[in-house]
């Protein structure tokens, strides 16, 4: 008589297959591991800043004037400095990138220059901060003479987002689809008209959500303010919502914080920790704010 | 018999980079004809049509000559791009509805040519969809989006926005290879119809198509023409070239 | 069947042509298109340019030597009797800080990377997708303050050294601000491998570890590598952090709890006092090339990295 095995210990786990099971099980846990080992110090570190800068953490840290060399009062001249910076580096990188971007992914034919603007590109991409300061120096505060100023530091922080707005421009448009394009010209468009018909509107979102990004990296940044038109101390007139002028230079949240925990001695504690807070929430709230914005304009996508 | 027809082709010659794929051809089409390119294929078929509306200009290595006249003019040197597709219409093989409104979709062309009086535009669109076979499925809704449509009525209203700019000729590559066999016969008929006022020049590797629907077929092998003629003859048990009985019947492509 | 029978295509009119100013617009519009992106280029060329400027009348000195500047460990700019400008100090500075974030970086952001590409479940992965997006917008300055007062104290209590800021707390910021971008390119790449392999590797019964050890990795190499290159280009060219982390010592590290200054550090730290057009001024701007053409080079080769990888 034949010996079949009864059917049920047909399908039961081998040896093999448990041991494989197990390392399985064994590797996600591994990794989980890892990806939360980021995640942990992340909550860590918000939490105990957030606790050290709470006794001086109310609305008037953010618009009272600082009094007794920063070591008391509120930091409103550096928040409205970082505003000044953020919008003018904003208002001369976004334009120019965004339109960069249309030239080299919907005109540019795939020949030496165009490679070697996108090889420029990539590379103003990965320039050390430091550098941005040097380049600042050079060719704004000497150079064009404009001296160390708001205007200075500005086209200096405009430079450094530059590359990275192209970049991501150029992923936004490349997502609509070749066919849309072909169909425009096939029926006598021009490329203009295709783009503003076709591909513009439907990578808007990516276009707006990596300007915005550019927007926290701004407002993050010191090295290439501190030698370029930012300063740890400058009087200005309170109570009005434009202190500054273009050719003054300026107090900037990234540079307080750098030289009230850094340069000044004798301050209370939560001070440089309360600035930490400010700086991190206006980040972190822009870059809260484009995520949501890609998640709802994915949402109306039209293809 | 040369200055009447639409199309002049003469020792036509493309090459992508070192690879020449058109050999030389030489052909005429003639007006308010229907005139099917058969072949298997990479035989050249789809190039050859991008040669006539320019848009082969967007491929980076390609090369051509020759001569090319529409209507007595060279198309390699006509001043204004935009408007000789306009004159050529083109059909692809893959059904695409712009991501626009139905609407907005037929109205495109008309647009981007300088029509924007909204009357004149909106009895062009009702025209175009009508002739496209389109209009009773979607009149109630030509506000919706145009890539919501089914893929044998974004073929439709691909057809529908190749009519809106008044074509003289229209090419179809291929249209029918992404669509059901019902909506592939109402366009056929509506070829038919359109033949007597614009002249259509259909590439397709059905043969039973071409048999169809053509009045000259030409087979196109290799960058090469193996055989134009009546379609009587090229169907026949008798064509003029022994690889065009083959292909014909099925022994090879 | 059909609808009613078309009426003939030519009875709309003469053709509508566009009205001029449409035509020149959008011909003036081309024109700032172009321009904008050949000004592109001209950035970059700048960078160099202007750096390089202020560097050269120090590099065609008499005073520099080539040899001395890239390998002396000797870095005295402000000295009266022995002016020295010796960089080699500091590259060891960025290279250890370097490496040392890129030895708790690497294994945690690929780590990472594979578990959002191949274990998570779809919410949680757009969780820790947002998670990573956060962690890379936190401004350095906030990480060198994070260093500054929380990890120096944790490493003073932790090891005993007399002073937490040093090679290690720089190492371990670093490392938790490269981590984003090796994680965000390492799934990038993870998810460029075709399902294919994956599903035929099911087929022959892999469990989902056995698939990302034999065939993920293997396919997708050319990307982790740029992953991680891309990781040290951020590192190396990292300033304010190391600066407010790393301590203030120039010289060559004998353990991880020395203080050391990194390339980047240096300049941010001297130039506020160097004269402008000073020798020791000059000095820093021909660092500053230095870190220019040290950050290019690692550019782009993960670029030709990444570009190996697409033509698979």
């Amino acid at each position: 008589m034949a010996t079949v095995a009864p059917p049920a210990a047909r399908f039961a786990k081998t040896a093999l297959a448990v041991r494989k099971k197990r390392a399985e099980t064994i590797a996600k846990w591994v990794f989980f591991a890892m990806a939360a080992a980021m995640i942990v110090p992340l909550l860590a570190i918000i939490a105990y800043l957030l606790y050290r800068a709470a006794p001086s953490l109310d609305w008037g840290f953010l618009v009272d004037m600082p009094r007794k060399g920063m070591r008391e009062g509120g930091i409103w001249p550096a928040f409205a400095g970082t505003l000044y910076l953020v919008v003018i580096s904003l208002a001369v990188a976004a334009p120019i990138g965004v339109l960069a971007a249309i030239y080299l992914n919907e005109y540019a034919r795939d020949n030496w220059f165009n490679r070697l603007i996108n090889l420029a590109v990539i590379n103003l991409a990965g320039v050390p901060s430091i550098v941005h300061a040097l380049f600042g120096l050079g060719a704004f505060v000497y150079a064009a003479k404009l001296g160390y100023s708001i205007l200075a530091a500005s086209l200096t922080l405009a430079i450094m987002t530059l590359p990275v707005i192209i970049a991501s421009t150029r992923e936004a448009l490349a997502s609509v689809p070749m066919a849309f394009r072909e169909a425009c010209w096939n029926v006598g468009a021009t490329r203009w008209q295709t783009i503003r018909s076709v591909v513009l509107p439907n990578s808007i979102s990516g276009i707006l959500t990596g300007v915005i990004l550019q927007v926290s990296r701004a407002a993050g940044e010191t090295a290439p303010i501190m030698f370029t038109g930012a300063v740890f101390f400058k009087a200005i007139r309170p109570g009005t919502l434009f202190p500054y002028h273009l050719n003054d230079q300026c107090m900037a949240l990234s540079m307080h914080l750098y030289t009230v925990s850094t340069q000044v001695p004798n301050v209370k504690d939560s001070i440089p920790y309360a600035t930490a807070v400010v700086l991190l929430a206006t980040v972190l709230l822009v870059n809260v704010s484009a995520i949501g914005l890609r998640v709802w304009l994915r949402a109306r996508k039209r293809w | 018999m040369r200055g009447d027809n639409t199309i002049v082709v003469q020792d036509l010659r493309l090459a992508y980079g070192a690879r020449e794929v058109i050999h030389g051809i030489s052909f005429e089409i003639e007006r308010n004809e229907i005139f099917a390119i058969i072949g298997p294929a990479q035989s050249g078929k789809t190039s050859l049509l991008r040669c006539l509306n320019r848009t082969i200009d967007f491929v980076a290595n390609a090369t051509v000559s020759g001569t090319l006249l529409f209507n007595g003019e060279n198309i390699r040197r006509v001043k204004d791009i935009f408007s000789l597709r306009r004159r050529i219409g083109m059909v692809s093989p893959l059904p695409v509805g712009l991501p626009l409104s139905i609407y907005d979709n037929v109205a495109f062309a008309p647009r981007c040519a300088g029509l924007h009086k909204k009357s004149d535009l909106d009895a062009l669109v009702e025209k175009c969809l009508r002739q496209a076979a389109l209009w009773d499925e979607v009149k109630d809704r030509l506000d919706s989006l145009g890539t919501a449509l089914s893929g044998g009525q974004q073929q439709r209203l691909t057809i529908a926005r190749a009519l809106s700019h008044q074509p003289e000729v229209l090419c179809l590559d291929e249209f029918s290879i992404a669509i059901d066999p019902v909506t592939t016969m109402r366009i056929e008929d509506v070829l038919k119809q359109l033949r007597r006022e614009i002249t259509i020049i259909l590439v397709t590797n059905l043969v039973q198509q071409a048999r169809r629907l053509a009045n000259r077929t030409m087979f196109l092998w290799n960058g090469e023409i193996v055989e134009l003629g009546t379609s009587d003859v090229i169907f026949s048990d008798h064509p003029g070239d022994r690889k065009t009985y083959e292909y014909v019947h099925g022994i090879f492509g | 069947m059909t609808d009613a029978t078309p009426s003939s295509l030519h009875t709309v009119g003469p053709r509508p042509r566009r009205r001029t100013w449409a035509v020149v617009g959008e011909k003036a519009l081309e024109a700032v298109i172009r321009a904008s992106g050949v000004s592109a280029i001209f950035f970059v060329l700048a960078i160099f340019f202007f750096v390089f400027r202020e560097a050269a009348p120090f590099l065609f000195s008499d005073e520099f030597k080539p040899f001395e500047f890239l390998f002396s460990t000797q870095w005295y700019p402000t000295s009266d009797i022995n002016v020295r400008y010796g960089t080699w100090a500091l590259t060891v500075g960025s290279i250890s800080v370097t490496a040392l974030a890129m030895v708790l970086a690497v294994p945690f952001g690929l780590g990472a990377a594979i578990y959002i590409s191949e274990f998570s479940g779809r919410r949680q992965r757009e969780t820790l997708k947002i998670t990573i997006e956060l962690l890379a917008a936190i401004p350095s300055v906030v990480w060198g303050f994070v260093g500054l007062t929380v990890m120096s104290k944790i490493i003073v209590a932790l090891t005993g050294a007399p002073v937490g800021v040093n090679l290690l707390n720089g190492g371990v910021i670093l490392a938790l601000m490269s981590v984003p971008i090796i994680v965000s390119i390492g799934e990038d790449a993870l998810k460029a491998v075709p399902d294919s392999y994956r599903e035929a590797a099911q087929a022959l019964g892999a469990t989902r570890w056995q698939i990302v050890y034999r065939v993920l990795l293997p396919a997708a190499k050319n990307g982790l590598l740029a992953a991680v290159l891309l990781g040290v280009g951020r590192a190396v060219g990292e300033t304010m952090a190391v600066l407010m982390a790393t301590g203030h010592a120039v010289n060559l590290p004998h353990s991880v709890l020395d203080s050391v200054r990194t390339l980047t550090a240096n300049i941010a730290a001297e130039l506020g006092e160097a004269p402008a057009g000073s020798p020791h001024y000059r000095a820093l701007f021909l660092t500053g090339v230095l870190l220019f053409c040290i950050t290019f080079a690692v550019n782009v080769t993960a670029d030709l990295a990444i570009r190996g990888r697409r033509r698979l």
